[in-house]
C-alpha cells in the first residue's frame, strides 16, 4: 500500500490533504489558545507553562513541524510535477477562468508567505519559549523604552505584548494572516475534494465552510495580536511590576 | 465483363435465413484465428464494433483512421437514438414490424433478408450497448426509456439524450481499447488508405499514408474491412463531419469492387438553413424533434413576404394563418413522416414561395404547442442542448421563435454492393455499415444508422468472415514485398506526384464548392434527365479544369491538409459523375431518389417495381470511360410492394 | 468585420515555432471561427503559403477534434462551446485575436496549431472500458438503474476527450478527463464490477504519461465545452482512495 502516497499523484495530493487538515487544526486549536488572551493573561501564561518542555508538548511540537515540513515539501514535489508537466512552451496569453479564485492558482506563493511568516513567528515565539525551557539556556530579553528585562518562556503574555509592541512586527503578522487566509479559503474545501467528500450539492457548502474557517482564523490571529499592540504599554507595565 | 452478382441469400423462411446461415457456414478455430490478419478501415460504429469483436474472438486486427483518435469518427454526431424492436413500450412492436418499416420506408429497395437480420439483431445491440455501460435515458423505475421517430408508429427509438451517436460510438471505442490494450487490435490514428492491394483476385492488404509524416505504408493482411462510411461530401456542404469522404471506398471501386445504387442520397429535412457563402458545413437538429416540433410555413403570401422584411415575427402569425402541411398531406404520420418525404414537403412549399427566410430556403419547426402542453422544463430536459447550439449558431432563441430549418445532404444509402455476408465482388474485402449498400434500400429511417453499423460490426461480420477466413488457415502471413503492393505504392505515389505537378491558381475548396454546387442543383433533391445530364457534362468539364488548374501548396513528406483534402475531392469528382450516372439510369422515382418525371398527381414518388426493382451495380471503367452496369434483381418473397402510405 | 489573427506557427515537433500576423477581412458575423480560418488559408493558399494546420471535423462541437487556444481560453471566450460552435459575432470587430495550441507537455505539437492527443487514447486504454465480450450479456432491462444515476453517468460521458481541461489547467492535468470517464463507469452498475482495478490503472497511466496534478483550481470545469463537473473528480478520488487503501 505504502507506495502510492509518494508515487501517484492522487495520493500524493491525499497526504497534502491530510497533512494540511492537521495543519488547520492545529491553528484552529493555537488560536483558541491565543483567545484565552481576551480574558485571562494569567489563564494565558497557565497554558503557555503547560506546553512547556513536557514529553507531550515536545512530541505534540515534533508533530507539528513533521506535519508542516511534509505539507511543504509535497508542496514542492507537486509544483515541480506540475511545472514539468506544463511544458516548455507557455501561453503567450493567459486569464483569469470565470470561477476560479486568484488563490487557488498561487497556493505555493501563499505558501511560502505563510512559511516565512512561521519562522519570524518561531523566532519570535518559540525560540524564547519552549526551546529555552529545551536547551535549559538563559531567559530572552527584552528591551522597551530603553529598559533590558528578562522574559520568563512561561510568560507568553508578557512576550505578546513586547512583540507587537513594535508596529512593524503587527504588520508583518497581519501579512501574514491574510496570505494565511487567502489559502485557507482554497485550501479547506480542497482538502475535502481530495479526499473525496465533495459533489455539486456540497461545493457552495464546502466553500462556504472554507471562507468561514480562514476568516474566523484570521480574526481570531488578529484581534488578539492588535489587542497586544495597543495595550502593550499597560501589559508590559503589569508584568514588570509582578516581576 | 459484367458482375456475376451473387447476394448468397440463404433459403428458408425469413425468419430462419440468418440461423439457417450461421450455421452453415465454417468457423476458425481459436489456434488459427491467430493466425489470421484483418485489417479494418474507419473507427465508427461499424468498424470499431467489428475490430473490437474482431480482436475479442483472437484475430490479428489492425484499425485505421484518419483522425487523431478512434473515437472522433462521424458517427459520433448521430443526435436522435437507434432503433431495436424491444416492445419495452408494450405498443405491440415486434421483429417483423422493424423489419417492415424499414423496408417499406426504403421504398423496397433493399434486399429483404438482409433488412430482416438487421431487424433481428438490433435487439442483441440494445443489450450489448448497455453491458458496455451506455448511459441510455432511463424512465424514473430505473428501465430504459424510448421515443418516437420518423416513419414508425411505435415508440422503439432508445436515446442517450441528444448524444446517442456519440454514447454508443464510446462504447464500441471502449471495446476497442480493451482489445487494443489486450494486443489483439493495432491502431493507427492519422492514417488514411489510399489504396487496397488485389492480388490473384483477392484483397490482401491497404496502402495507407500516415497523415503526420507523409510516409507511404504497405500493409498486409488475410481479409480488409471498409468501414469508411458514406460520400455525402461530394455534395461540398453536407451534415457531414469535414473530412469524412468516399476515397476509401472509391479505391475499392477502382480495383474491381461493385458500387451498388450510389445516387440514393438521403436529404435530412431538419438542418439550419444555409446562411451565406462562407458556410463550410451544415448543421443537422436531430430528428428527434420532430416528436414534439410542428413543422409549418405560412397560409398566405403576404405573411411570407412581412416574415422576410421583418417586419413579422413568426410568433405573430396566427394559428389559422399557419399551414402544418405535414400534418395536412399525412395525417397518420404527421410530423414523423420519413426524412425522404418530410424533405421533399419542405421543398415543395418553398419551390411555390412559402420559404420563410430571406433566401426563401426555410420553414418553421414550431415548439409553441408542445411548451404550451409540456411545459418549457419539459421541452428543455429533452432538448436542451440542441436549442442551446440552435441559438447559438442562429442567435435566435427556439423557446420564444420557431426554428429555422431545411433540408441537407445527410447520408448515402448507396455504396460499395456485398453479399449476404458483407463480402463485396473482390474477395476478401467487405464493406460494412454506411459504407455498403445493403440495408436501407432508397431512404434510411431515422436512428437506424446506428443500428446498422453495430448489427455489422458486433453481430454479422465477425460470423461471416469466417466463411471466408477458414478458406485461409493453411495461408502464411502476408507479404508485403510483392508486385502487387509495388504496383499499388507506385500508382499512390503517382497520382500525390501528379497533383503536385498541376501547378495552377484553383484551391481544393474552390473546385469542391463548385461540385458542391453542381451536384446540388442537378443530382438533389429533385433530379431530371436534364439535370443530371448537365451534371454529368460540367462534372467532367470541372475534372479537366481540376487536372489543369488545382494549386496545391506544402509538400508530399509532412503534415499536409490540403494534400488530403486534393487527394479526397479527385475521387469525388468521379463518383459524382457515377452519382449522376445511376440517377439517370434509374427512371423512377423511390425514396430519397426523386426523379420530376416520375411523380404522381399529388407529388409523391413514382415507383415502377416492374422496371427498377434492382440495385445497380456499377463497375469501374477507367476514369474516361462510361462504366458497366449490372443488376441484382430484389426479389420480394416475404412482403407485399405497396405504395407508400403514409397518409392513413 | 475585420480581424489581425496573430497565430503560432510551427514546421513539427521538433521545430522551433513562433507567431505571425494575419489579417483577414469582410467576415460575417455569421461565420464560425473555423469558417473564418478557412477563409484565411484559403488566402494563403492563393498566395502560395501554406495554410495554417488546425485539428476539426464535425465541427458540431461533438467530435472533440477541434482544440485552439484563442485570446487565452481553451476553446475561445464563449462558454460551454467547443471552437468549431464559436461565432465571429463573438468577437469585436477590427480586434486581435491570438491563436495558440493547446500547450501541455503531454500533447506535443504535431504543426502549427494541431497537437498529438494520442496519451488521451493511453489513458482510455489503461481502463477506461467494461470487459464484457460481444453477446455475452445480459437483457438490456435485466438490471434497473436508477434514472439519477444514469443521468449522472451520461453528464460524465458527455465528455469529448478535446484536452481542454489538461491545455487549461496550470497543472497540466487531465484529472477531469480521466475522472469523466472512470465517474461514468462507476455510476452504473455494470462499470461497478470493474471500478477498484479501473480507477488505480487510469491513474497510473495518467501519471506515467506526465500530466501534472490536480489542485483543484476548477479552470478545467470553467473551460469544458461540455461542463463536466469537478465532482467527477472528487468521486475519481474516492474511487482511487478507497481501492488503494483495500489493496
Amino acid at each position: 500500500m505504502g507506495c502510492f502516497l509518494t508515487n501517484s499523484s492522487v495520493g500524493k495530493k491525499f497526504v497534502m490533504s491530510i497533512s494540511g487538515c492537521f495543519l488547520v487544526l492545529f491553528i484552529l486549536f493555537h488560536m483558541s489558545m491565543n483567545l484565552t488572551m481576551l480574558f485571562s493573561r494569567d489563564g494565558y501564561n497557565a497554558i503557555c507553562e503547560f506546553l512547556g518542555a513536557n514529553w507531550y508538548a515536545l512530541a505534540g511540537t515534533a508533530l507539528l513541524a513533521a506535519g508542516v515540513a511534509v505539507h511543504f515539501i509535497y508542496a514542492i514535489i507537486l509544483t515541480i510535477d506540475n511545472y514539468r508537466a506544463r511544458g516548455k512552451q507557455r501561453y503567450a496569453v493567459t486569464v483569469q477562468e470565470k470561477g476560479v479564485s486568484w488563490a487557488s492558482k498561487n497556493m505555493l506563493v501563499l505558501g511560502v508567505i505563510v512559511l516565512l511568516g512561521l519562522l519570524l513567528h518561531l523566532a519570535h515565539f518559540w525560540a524564547k519559549m519552549q526551546l529555552v525551557e529545551i536547551m535549559h539556556s538563559e531567559f530572552a530579553t527584552a528591551t522597551v523604552d530603553g529598559v533590558t528585562f528578562p522574559v520568563a518562556p512561561t510568560n507568553g503574555a508578557l512576550l505578546m505584548a513586547v512583540t507587537f509592541s513594535n508596529p512593524v512586527n503587527l504588520v508583518l503578522y497581519l501579512v501574514w494572516f491574510v496570505a494565511l487566509w487567502y489559502h485557507l479559503t482554497h485550501g479547506v474545501w480542497s482538502m475535502f475534494q481530495t479526499v473525496g467528500f465533495a459533489n455539486d450539492t456540497w461545493y457552495p457548502r464546502l466553500k462556504c465552510i472554507a471562507n468561514v474557517v480562514a476568516t474566523l482564523i484570521f480574526l481570531g490571529f488578529a484581534i488578539v495580536a492588535i489587542m497586544c499592540y495597543l495595550n502593550s504599554d499597560v501589559y508590559i507595565a503589569e508584568a514588570l511590576q509582578l516581576q | 465483363m459484367a458482375y456475376k452478382l451473387e447476394a448468397k441469400i440463404p433459403a428458408g423462411e425469413l425468419a430462419q435465413k440468418w440461423s439457417n446461415h450461421k450455421a452453415a457456414i465454417k468457423v476458425v478455430s481459436p489456434a488459427n484465428k491467430r493466425k489470421l490478419d484483418i485489417i479494418v478501415v474507419g473507427t465508427g460504429l461499424g468498424g470499431a464494433s467489428a475490430a473490437a469483436s474482431l480482436g475479442e474472438l483472437g484475430y490479428n486486427v489492425k484499425i485505421f483512421c484518419i483522425q487523431d483518435s478512434p473515437r472522433r469518427a462521424h458517427s459520433i454526431a448521430a443526435q436522435g437514438g437507434i432503433n431495436a424492436a424491444k416492445n419495452y413500450q408494450n405498443d405491440n412492436d415486434s421483429i417483423y414490424r422493424l423489419f417492415y418499416d424499414t423496408i417499406k420506408g426504403g421504398d423496397y429497395r433493399a434486399r429483404e433478408a438482409n433488412v430482416y437480420r438487421l431487424a433481428e439483431v438490433a435487439n442483441l445491440i440494445i443489450d450489448q450497448c448497455v453491458a458496455q455501460g451506455v448511459p441510455f435515458a432511463r424512465e424514473y423505475g430505473g428501465l430504459l426509456a424510448n421515443r418516437s421517430f420518423g416513419g414508425a408508429q411505435v415508440s422503439r427509438t432508445f436515446y442517450a439524450r441528444g448524444q446517442t451517436g456519440q454514447q454508443l460510438l464510446l462504447g464500441a471505442y471502449a471495446a476497442l481499447n480493451k482489445e487494443i490494450a489486450a494486443g489483439s487490435v493495432k491502431s493507427y490514428p492519422r492514417h488514411e488508405m489510399l489504396d487496397v492491394v488485389v492480388e490473384n483476385g483477392e484483397a490482401c492488404g491497404i496502402i495507407a499514408r500516415n497523415l503526420v509524416t507523409g510516409e507511404i505504408e504497405r500493409h498486409g493482411a488475410h481479409a480488409v474491412v471498409i468501414a469508411t462510411g458514406g460520400y455525402g461530401n461530394v455534395f461540398f456542404l453536407s451534415t457531414n463531419a469535414m473530412a469524412s469522404n468516399g476515397s476509401a471506398a472509391f479505391q475499392c471501386y477502382r480495383k474491381g469492387a461493385g458500387f451498388a445504387n450510389p445516387c440514393f442520397t438521403q436529404i435530412h429535412p431538419t438542418c439550419i438553413p444555409v446562411h451565406g457563402t462562407q458556410q463550410s458545413k451544415l448543421t443537422l437538429m436531430s430528428e428527434s424533434l420532430r416528436n414534439d416540433g410542428r413543422i409549418w410555413v405560412p397560409k398566405k403570401m403576404e405573411d411570407v413576404e412581412a416574415l422576410r422584411a421583418g417586419k413579422k415575427k413568426p410568433s405573430d402569425i396566427a394559428e389559422e394563418d399557419r399551414d402544418y402541411y405535414l400534418e395536412r398531406r399525412y395525417p397518420a404520420f404527421g410530423n414523423l413522416v420519413p426524412r425522404d418525404v418530410a424533405s421533399r414537403a419542405a421543398k415543395e412549399r418553398c419551390d411555390a414561395g412559402f420559404g420563410v427566410n430571406e433566401t426563401g430556403l426555410a420553414v418553421f419547426l414550431d415548439f409553441k404547442t408542445a411548451i404550451e402542453r409540456l411545459g418549457k422544463d419539459t421541452i428543455k430536459q429533452r432538448y436542451g442542448n440542441l436549442f442551446d447550439m440552435y441559438e447559438e449558431i442562429t442567435d435566435v432563441n427556439p423557446y420564444e421563435q420557431p426554428m429555422q430549418i431545411y433540408p441537407a445532404v445527410h447520408y448515402t444509402m448507396g455504396g460499395i454492393w456485398v453479399d449476404y455476408n458483407l463480402m463485396t465482388t473482390i474477395p476478401g474485402l467487405y464493406a460494412i455499415g454506411e459504407a455498403n449498400f445493403s440495408d436501407h434500400g432508397a431512404n434510411r429511417l431515422g436512428a437506424s444508422a446506428l443500428m446498422q453499423g453495430l448489427a455489422d460490426g458486433y453481430f454479422v461480420l465477425p460470423y461471416t468472415i469466417g466463411d471466408y477466413l477458414a478458406k485461409k488457415i493453411q495461408a502464411p502471413k502476408v507479404k508485403t514485398d510483392t508486385a502487387a503492393f509495388d504496383e499499388a505504392e507506385k500508382g499512390v505515389r503517382a497520382r500525390i506526384e501528379r497533383l503536385f505537378a498541376i501547378k495552377g491558381k484553383q484551391s481544393v475548396d474552390d473546385i469542391h464548392k463548385r461540385l458542391g454546387n453542381i451536384m446540388w442543383d442537378n443530382v438533389g433533391m429533385a433530379r431530371t434527365k436534364e439535370s443530371l445530364e448537365k451534371a454529368i457534362v460540367e462534372i467532367q468539364a470541372l475534372r479537366k479544369e481540376f487536372y489543369a488548374d488545382l494549386k496545391l501548396v506544402g509538400t508530399e513528406d509532412s503534415f499536409n491538409v490540403e494534400l488530403e483534402k486534393a487527394l479526397r475531392l479527385e475521387d469525388f469528382l468521379e463518383l459524382g459523375e457515377l452519382m449522376a450516372r445511376d440517377a439517370l439510369n434509374r427512371e423512377e422515382s423511390c425514396g430519397g431518389h426523386f426523379r420530376s418525371e416520375h411523380q404522381t398527381p399529388d407529388g409523391e414518388a413514382d415507383r415502377d417495381d416492374d422496371n427498377f426493382s434492382y440495385a445497380a451495380v456499377w463497375e469501374y471503367k477507367g476514369i474516361d470511360n462510361a462504366p458497366e452496369m449490372t443488376k441484382e434483381m430484389l426479389d420480394y418473397e416475404f412482403i407485399k410492394r405497396a405504395k407508400r402510405n403514409y397518409k392513413d | 468585420m475585420n480581424f489581425t489573427l496573430k497565430i503560432w506557427r510551427q514546421r513539427d515537433a521538433k521545430s522551433q515555432g513562433a507567431f505571425e500576423t494575419y489579417k483577414v477581412s469582410d467576415i460575417s458575423a455569421d461565420t464560425s471561427f473555423l469558417e473564418m480560418m478557412d477563409i484565411l488559408n484559403n488566402n494563403l493558399i492563393h498566395e502560395g503559403k501554406e495554410p495554417v494546420a488546425f485539428d476539426h471535423d464535425c465541427r458540431e462541437g461533438i467530435c472533440g477534434m477541434c482544440s485552439l487556444h484563442i485570446n487565452g481560453h481553451a476553446h475561445g471566450p464563449s462558454q460551454a462551446v467547443t471552437t468549431c460552435q464559436m461565432y465571429m459575432r463573438k468577437f469585436k470587430d477590427g480586434s486581435t485575436i491570438v491563436i495558440e495550441p493547446w500547450r501541455s507537455a503531454a500533447f506535443p505539437v504535431i504543426r502549427d496549431l494541431v497537437v498529438d492527443r494520442g496519451a488521451y487514447d493511453k489513458i482510455l486504454q489503461a481502463g477506461g472500458f467494461i470487459s464484457v465480450r460481444t453477446n455475452s450479456v445480459p437483457d438490456g432491462n435485466a438490471i434497473p438503474i436508477p434514472k439519477k444515476d444514469a443521468d449522472e453517468s451520461m453528464d460524465a460521458a458527455s465528455c469529448v476527450g478535446c484536452g481542454a481541461c489538461a491545455a487549461t489547467c496550470k497543472n497540466g492535468s487531465a484529472m477531469l478527463f480521466v475522472a469523466a470517464r472512470v465517474s461514468s463507469l462507476a455510476k452504473l452498475p455494470q462499470g461497478r464490477v470493474e471500478g477498484a482495478r479501473r480507477a488505480k490503472a487510469m491513474v497510473a497511466k495518467m501519471d506515467e504519461l506526465g500530466f501534472g496534478n490536480c489542485t483543484n483550481t476548477g479552470a478545467c470545469q470553467a473551460q469544458c465545452p461540455k461542463q463536466v463537473s469537478i465532482a467527477h473528480i472528487a468521486r475519481l478520488n474516492r474511487e482511487f482512495l478507497c481501492a488503494k487503501f483495500q489493496d
